[in-house]
């Protein structure tokens, strides 16, 4: 029995309950009673070696859940995101250019009209309330994504990094871009 | 009692203020007021709030995450969501499961989702409407339990990125290696990191692509480490990161600046980082 041990022990013996630590009175009582230094756990544990660690480990590991991240996060950031619009708006063109070229391509076996002049009349028959929302509906990615990219390449240069310019940077594209389309879409 | 009280400090500083000026004259501290009064004074005194809180229990894998809601006065808790967390586990639930340490925002324990944005919940206020609170873990991370997330990998990334001072000259004066205050003032903003996680849990090109890609609180560390004078392994950091995975995975979404609950700016060191590597 090593020094210290004796002196709580008779620390242990002499004192008094503290009545104040409710915590302690059971392990008090105890020590009262047989005059034990061994410690009391309220929580009885189990030794387990440390390869049953390592496979409970592992079944858990196993089951574990992925938090929740797209349907939780602030839709402003992901949803509605420049990033996101970006890459949304670039696909569409580059998507609209592949079916528009195979369609051209494959217009004179089908029997189609979708030469310049066939398509500039049929467009211009249209009222001009849907010839305008049309040419928006164009109009706005077009504009958004080249404003937005123009954005991207000042970032490459490590610049408007701030969260206020961030923050405030995308409301103004979003702006510009609406403005532009309208323009472009009812102006030109 | 609680009138007792007030009078004696009205008493106090009535005696003070006649021999003092005004201006000098400090009011007792009056926190513990609201909580510790004896008789609320009612109902109406009281400013009840949910919060919604995600929970899982890995003794019970087969049921699904649910969320729990607990209702709290907020005239009874601190102001903070650690502390209505904390009160939450004392008083309603103790089975209700988070990491926290400090309760000052330097350890980056309690990082969670808070109401859809990372942030750590001993920084983060409880907002004052009457809205439900949303608690969740971290985004698309394994959940140990409830709000624990299991950051192994997260780990295990930020140790490949050897995130210690590599050199193999000894210092001039044998004994510390010296750097000018230009070359300090570069590490700030990056050495106060303190890899909570939120930064990199927020973007969703690491939601997507965390086996490979670093995401963004590990390439600032990497930055911090690129860009030490004293280091002198920047052609290896850099050639570590060479690939099209471990750092142009970053599209520039800047969720992370946003998020950070430290006020850094993860984004701004992986621009530096393309414009070191390109340079």
């Amino acid at each position: 029995m090593n020094v210290s041990r004796v002196g709580v022990r008779a620390l242990q013996q002499g004192a008094k309950p503290n009545v104040f630590f409710s915590q302690n009175l059971p392990r008090l009582a105890l020590s009262a009673k047989a005059t034990s230094t061994v410690q009391t756990r309220p929580a009885s544990t189990n030794k387990i070696t440390e390869t049953d660690a390592h496979s409970i480990l592992a079944a858990q590991r196993r089951q574990r859940p992925i938090s929740p991240h797209l349907q939780v996060y602030d839709p402003t950031q992901t949803w509605f995101g420049g990033s996101i619009w970006n890459r949304i708006t670039g696909g569409v063109f580059s998507g609209g250019l592949y079916v528009f070229g195979t369609a051209y391509l494959a217009a004179p076996l089908l029997g189609w009209h979708i030469e310049s002049a066939s398509l500039a009349a049929a467009f211009g028959s249209l009222p001009l309330a849907v010839k305008g929302s049309l040419k928006f509906l164009l109009a706005w990615p077009f504009a958004f994504h080249g404003i937005n990219s123009c954005r991207h390449l000042t970032w490459d240069t490590a610049k408007g990094f701030s969260k206020k310019s961030v923050m405030s940077g995308g409301y103004a594209i979003l702006g510009a871009s609406v403005v532009s389309a309208f323009g472009i879409a009812f102006f030109m | 009692m609680a009138a007792l009280r007030s009078s004696s400090r009205l008493l106090a500083t009535a005696s003070r203020s006649a021999f003092k000026p005004a201006i000098f004259t400090r009011s007792m501290a009056t926190v513990g007021d609201a909580t510790n009064q004896a008789e609320p004074k009612g109902a109406s005194d009281s400013k009840m709030k949910k919060f919604q809180i995600y929970r899982w229990n890995p003794d019970q894998p087969t049921e699904k995450p649910k969320m729990q809601t607990y209702e709290l006065d907020l005239n009874k808790t601190g102001p903070m969501v650690l502390d209505a967390l904390v009160r939450i586990k004392n008083e309603i639930d103790p089975t209700l499961t988070f990491r926290r340490s400090c309760r000052e925002g330097i350890c980056g324990s309690c990082a969670m989702n808070i109401n859809g944005t990372n942030t750590l919940a001993c920084l983060c206020r409880i907002p004052t409407d009457t809205k439900d609170m949303k608690v969740y873990p971290l985004p698309h991370t394994y959940v140990v339990k409830d709000l624990v997330p299991d950051l192994t990998h997260f780990y295990k990334q930020y140790k490949s990125i050897k995130p210690y001072l590599q050199r193999d000259t000894p210092s001039p004066d044998g004994k510390e290696y010296r750097q000018s205050k230009a070359d300090r003032r570069k590490l700030d903003g990056l050495y106060e990191c303190i890899l909570c996680a939120c930064c990199s849990t927020s973007c969703p090109s690491y939601w997507w692509n965390q086996e490979e890609y670093l995401g963004p609180a590990i390439l600032l560390q990497s930055y911090r480490w690129i860009i030490d004078s004293r280091d002198e392994r920047l052609s290896e950091r850099k050639a570590a990161l060479d690939n099209s995975m471990s750092l142009y995975r970053c599209h520039t979404i800047l969720n992370c600046t946003r998020t950070c609950p430290k006020g850094l700016n993860p984004g701004l060191a992986i621009a530096e980082i393309k414009k070191e590597m390109s340079f």
